[in-house]
């Protein structure tokens, strides 16, 4: 037995002729713009409902704040004086240091091409750093580890999306993910005010009461379409693609950066050998991952399943052999 | 440009990529300050500063483009004798009249070349008057004809290349240190980029847009920014050029087309009463026969444009129904309209997708206007302000306005949107792209085009037995558009008509292919001759999608570009005056010697027979007058202009004026603000004080205002839609830590914003992206506001607007409100309401002691004295 978590390559096997390579996105946050298209394409492809309270939120241009039922893509805005830059360009060049599988030479020399210069940016002083976060698709997925009525499955494509006339709204999965992503829809508003959309064209608000997270745009996959954000991303911060393809441009992009004196820039969710053995959704960020509000070291719940069964079989036979020994020595007297 | 036009940020990105520096220039740091190479901020309104010591920059290190600048640039025109330039008359240009506060622009000519005549426009010279402003389509300014003066050696002192350098000197590092507040080792950089990435290698784009455009000056801001860029060798090639940002999609469609009331299709001027009684009087106005260049057949285009609305009641006989259009009778731009609005002059209110209540200056001055009317229609997606302010606006809750008084009779007409409908979008680079319509519009929303058709068709129908002469033109109108099962016209039959069709020969019918076969004998109809060759072969151009991936990097086959699907306009100047390209690099449009023809990448914008070496000549006009080495075929001596001789009515050099509210003196001249400005000293308009005048210490902030990503300007496609709204939920201003610390200000806490026109409340950011800057040796703080949000019930998010703190004032070529630099007071706290508001605002201006003359007083420096002065020196 390898794991009890799912080998997800082996998970969309099972859906036989209609299996495809696993797909992932590629969010480069060095040339997001912060401009939330994504999330708005998001929410008008899934018709999810309005978060929040309209209220701001104290934290930048952000105010959607997080992951949740209904924002599947979210912004992160973070202003950085000169001294944080300096550090993330410093814990970066550390990482280099170490050799991180991450920061490899660039396996082509395009990324010097073109009259690329390498000397640093010139603004210094402040930064203000945008990242569009999204589900995971973790490639062992907690979610999907804990969900009681297999709602939660594995897609054809790899990627990790809940069905919502199975999903029985328990709320399992939610405790089970390392990012906090998914979550229970109770409640929303969709429409606006205005009797435009009190006409037959309003709509209701889908899945109450059940767990909701990105499904990767399942039903524009299943058409050959790219998902909502990354079809609207004007910049192409968002890339969608191939899982191995993705890795390698992420892999390309941040040599590339590296080159330019960018050593701030690194890989999140690349590296297989992470806690959830690598994600579907890799983004390059800036900054260490906490700073976007990602866990710098996300684990599965399920890992250390193996471990602690073993540890209970042990424990388990210990204890029979005890009270076996038990019966031995007390039958003696 | 990434926060207001994220999807044309695309190609930042792109080029970036590929080794592109990106320089920011904004007082506040956005999100394209995010991702650009390097962000300056500067005091807002001191632009002209900036790029005029980038021009002094590139003279006095001798870094110009040297044949391009000889060549293809007025550099070596003569000027007049009797010019003065604002050097010599403290900020002044000669030819001011201070009773009208304008200027007649005879001394700013070029001298002919028999030294004797100056050029002036055609027309005009025998009263001695001169053109307004609102005279001029785009063809802008004639001349009489063409045979100038030259020095080819750049070295007479009237010649425009030495008083240009003259104008500019003063111009200089330490003086952008001082007005704009931009160190000088920042002020290199700018420099240093734009000289080193210029030249027969490589270009530099400027990309602008209303922060450049809203000022007393907005037009000569672009002025500058266009000397720049022909001294640099930057227009007419390859990654090169000015290009404005449009803030609407098709905004550059609705000007092509227009929407102004001082235009006809193509640019062409509307006609004034009592100066363009025929149609000779009118096409003999835009263009001499005796000029070089494209506008000397505005006749062939103004006849089509007649045979295209009036079909066979148009004929030679009757002057191809020219009498039938309106004519101007002075400026009727939004702000006098207003007005007039006010004085009860104006019955009823067309807002077809616009909110004034919200998007324009002094909001309250517009809310109190549309209160006089006897009807308004709305036209909108929603019930927006501008629909609402009799029930719900802030008028209403102070007490100004009681809603069982109100008369109005407002009629709310739900339009559709763009999937909603077939038609076009042209964007900035002249691109017209067709939408096909997605679904049909909800409801009773129906189409612009629908709408007016029908509105027609009905007021034609009433007029029908009408035989009163003024309802001829409507009768006389071509009203046939072919419709749909749901009443919809077809897009495509418009866009036939504005293509044009040959209406009498042996085509007769067929459509035009382009707009050199229009001819002024009656023969030829169409809509906008610069969209002429748009219906070229029965087919709509503007609906081709070939992708770019199949083509190369010109593209020529997606959609459709005016005129004559040119991607680049004055391409003759990508090439060197023999006709080689100036570089491989940059190779776009040459002379092949085999073929005896301008070949390339793009569309030739140049006869394509006439070679490199052709001398111009003098006796001839038009086309026909260009020389081989004329690439700026528009205009009128076939050449960019680095002064304007005429055209721009506030002078024929951009001048750097302080905005009509400014903290300090103006560092260059005494005279403080644009002299030609346009003013409305009224008690709804008071302006604050500036700088020394006593009371300018009660507004002593400059508050600028602009959009973010999230909402669409007056807020009417945005905070009507709940995933818009959430993104950007509430009004906030945003100032640095060390404003906040001086006034007091909590983050995420309120603030009161004080004007001499209203107070309004917002939440506070306090943020590194604004900061303070040390102008004319004082610190000086800009308050940024966001002019989205508006006072209405109906929306998902309401919010006080920012645009109720402006006041109006205008800039006087284009007539575009001042709205990016003006003076106001901080309070802390929330603002209070009803009455309580009001007289907070007049405290304020009671402690300035403001008077309607305060800010309205044009004329800052002696004029006749230091003119006087000057010739004793001379």
């Amino acid at each position: 037995m390898v794991s009890l978590t799912e080998d997800p390559r082996r998970s969309s096997e099972a859906h036989g002729h209609r299996a495809q390579a696993r797909k992932s996105f590629f969010t480069d946050t060095s040339i997001c713009i912060g401009c939330k298209a994504c999330e708005v394409a998001c929410k008008e492809w899934n018709r999810n409902p309005q978060d929040g309270d309209l209220e701001l939120l104290e934290s930048s241009y952000d105010n959607t704040g997080a992951l949740g039922a209904n924002t599947w893509r979210h912004v992160a805005f973070v202003e950085q004086d000169q001294e944080r830059i300096e550090t993330a360009r410093e814990s970066g060049r550390q990482l280099v240091d170490l050799g991180m599988p991450s920061v490899g030479p660039p396996p082509s020399s395009s990324a010097n091409g073109n009259g690329t210069d390498t000397k640093l940016p010139d603004t210094n002083e402040f930064r203000w750093l945008m990242s569009s976060d999204v589900c995971k698709h973790c490639t062992h997925a907690g979610c999907l580890d804990v969900c009681p009525t297999g709602a939660l499955y594995r897609t054809e494509f790899g990627t990790v999306k809940v069905q919502e006339d199975i999903c029985n709204g328990c709320g399992t999965c939610v405790g089970g993910c390392p990012f906090g992503v998914i979550e229970r829809r109770d409640e929303g508003i969709i429409r606006a005010k205005t009797e435009r959309n009190q006409s037959k064209y309003a709509q209701e608000i889908p899945n109450e009461g059940t767990a909701n997270k990105c499904t990767f745009c399942h039903d524009r996959l299943v058409d050959g379409q790219t998902p909502a954000c990354a079809q609207t991303c004007p910049t192409t911060s968002i890339k969608f693609g191939e899982h191995t393809d993705m890795v390698s441009q992420a892999r390309e992009r941040v040599a590339q950066l590296h080159q330019q004196g960018m050593t701030e820039a690194r890989l999140y969710g690349a590296n297989p050998n992470d806690g959830v053995g690598g994600t579907g959704s890799v983004f390059l960020l800036l900054d260490e991952p906490e700073v976007y509000g990602l866990p710098p070291d996300p684990r599965v719940p399920t890992k250390d399943l193996p471990r602690m069964y073993k540890q209970t079989a042990m424990a388990a036979v210990g204890m029979l052999a005890a009270v076996g020994a038990s019966f031995v020595l007390g039958g003696r007297r | 440009m990434a926060e207001c036009h994220p999807v044309g940020f695309q190609w930042v990105t792109e080029a970036k990529k590929r080794g592109a520096r990106i320089i920011h220039v904004d007082p506040r740091f956005t999100r394209t300050s995010a991702v650009a190479d390097k962000h300056i901020a500067l005091r807002a309104g001191s632009d002209i500063v900036l790029l005029g010591a980038l021009v002094n920059y590139v003279l006095s290190n001798d870094l110009y483009f040297k044949e391009y600048v000889r060549h293809y640039t007025n550099a070596a025109t003569i000027v007049s004798e009797d010019y003065r330039d604002a050097e010599d008359l403290d900020g002044l240009f000669s030819g001011y009249n201070p009773e009208d506060a304008s200027y007649d622009p005879t001394s700013w000519s070029y001298h002919s070349r028999s030294g004797q005549e100056k050029v002036e426009e055609p027309g005009t010279e025998a009263e001695g008057e001169y053109a307004e402003p609102e005279e001029y389509g785009a063809g802008g300014p004639s001349l009489k004809h063409a045979d100038l003066a030259h020095d080819d050696t750049l070295e007479d002192p009237n010649c425009v290349f030495q008083l240009l350098k003259r104008h500019y000197a003063r111009y200089t590092p330490e003086m952008v240190e001082e007005a704009c507040g931009i160190s000088a080792e920042d002020f290199a950089y700018l420099a240093e980029s734009m000289t080193q990435n210029s030249g027969r290698d490589r270009t530099t784009a400027f990309c602008y847009a209303v922060g450049w455009t809203q000022h007393a000056q907005g037009a000569q801001f672009i002025r500058t920014a266009a000397i720049l860029q022909l001294l640099l060798g930057n227009m007419g090639r390859p990654g090169g050029g000015i290009i404005a940002l449009r803030g609407h999609a098709t905004i550059q469609g609705c000007t092509d087309i227009p929407t102004l009331f001082n235009l006809l299709p193509g640019y062409l001027p509307m006609p004034e009463a009592g100066e363009h009684n025929t149609l000779q009087d009118y096409t003999g106005a835009i263009g001499s026969r005796l000029q070089k260049g494209f506008w000397a057949n505005a006749d062939a285009y103004t006849v089509s444009l007649l045979k295209a609305w009036f079909g066979d009641a148009a004929q030679e006989d009757n002057d191809y129904a020219f009498g039938y259009l309106p004519r101007l009778t002075g400026a009727h731009g939004t702000y006098q309209t207003l007005e007039r609005m006010l004085r009860d002059e104006v019955d009823g209110y067309f807002l077809v997708g616009q909110n004034p209540a919200v998007g324009s200056a002094n909001g309250k001055m517009q809310r109190l206007a549309m209160s006089h009317l006897k009807w308004l229609v709305v036209r909108d997606f929603s019930l927006i302000e501008s629909a609402t302010w009799w029930k719900d606006g802030p008028e209403i809750e102070s007490g100004e306005l009681r809603t069982e008084d109100i008369e109005t009779e407002v009629f709310f007409m739900p339009a559709a949107n763009h999937t909603e409908k077939a038609g076009s979008f042209t964007q900035t680079q002249r691109l017209v792209q067709w939408r096909h319509q997605a679904v049909n519009p909800p409801d009773d929303a129906q189409s612009e085009l629908e709408f007016f058709h029908e509105l027609g068709k009905r007021i034609r129908a009433r007029l029908a037995d009408s035989d009163d002469p003024r309802d001829r033109p409507l009768q006389a109108l071509t009203w046939d558009y072919p419709t749909d099962e749901h009443g919809e016209p077809d897009a495509e039959a418009v866009l036939k008509e504005i293509n044009g069709s040959y209406v009498s020969g042996p085509d007769q019918g067929k459509p035009l292919s382009a707009f050199t076969q229009m001819r002024a004998d009656g023969s030829t109809a169409g809509g906008c001759w610069i969209y002429t060759g748009i219906f070229a072969d029965g087919v709509n151009q503007a609906a081709r999608r070939k992708p770019g991936q199949e083509q190369d990097e010109t593209a020529a086959e997606w959609a459709w570009a005016w005129p004559a699907n040119r991607r680049i306009l004055y391409n003759r100047a990508s090439a060197d005056p023999e006709g080689k390209p100036w570089s491989d690099r940059k190779k776009y449009i040459w002379w092949d010697e085999k073929e005896e023809r301008w070949i390339g990448k793009d569309v030739p914008d140049f006869p394509v027979k006439l070679a490199p070496g052709t001398k111009s000549d003098p006796e001839a006009g038009g086309p026909e007058a260009l020389a081989g080495d004329d690439p700026f075929i528009m205009q009128a001596d076939g050449k960019g202009w680095l002064f304007a001789p005429s055209g721009m009515v506030d002078g024929p050099m951009p001048t750097h004026y302080e905005p009509p509210e400014s903290p300090i003196d103006n560092p260059l001249y005494g005279q403080q603000s644009n002299p030609a400005r346009i003013v409305f000293p009224r008690e709804d308009n008071f302006l604050a004080p500036s700088s020394n005048q006593p009371g300018s210490d009660v507004y002593p902030y400059i508050f600028t205002t602009y959009r973010l990503t999230e909402h669409h300007t007056a807020g009417g496609m945005s905070r009507f839609l709940p995933y818009l709204s959430e993104l950007q939920p509430e009004m906030f201003c945003e100032v640095s830590p060390e404003f906040a610390e001086l006034v007091g200000l909590e983050n995420y806490g309120w603030a009161t914003i004080i004007s001499p026109r209203s107070a309004i409340e917002a939440k506070v950011l306090v943020t590194d992206r604004v900061r303070p800057l040390t102008v004319g040796g004082r610190r000086i703080h800009q308050v940024g506001l966001p002019y989205h949000w508006g006072t209405g019930t109906d929306a998902v998010v309401e919010g006080d607007a920012a645009n109720d703190l402006l006041g109006i004032t205008l800039d006087p070529n284009v007539q575009i409100q001042g709205s990016k630099a003006a003076q106001c007071a901080v309070e802390p706290g929330r603002r209070p309401h009803g009455k309580q508001l009001l007289e907070l605002v007049e405290q304020y201006r009671r402690r300035a002691g403001i008077t309607v003359e305060t800010g309205n007083r044009r004329l800052t420096v002696p004029y006749g004295e230091s003119e006087a002065n000057t010739e004793e020196e001379g």
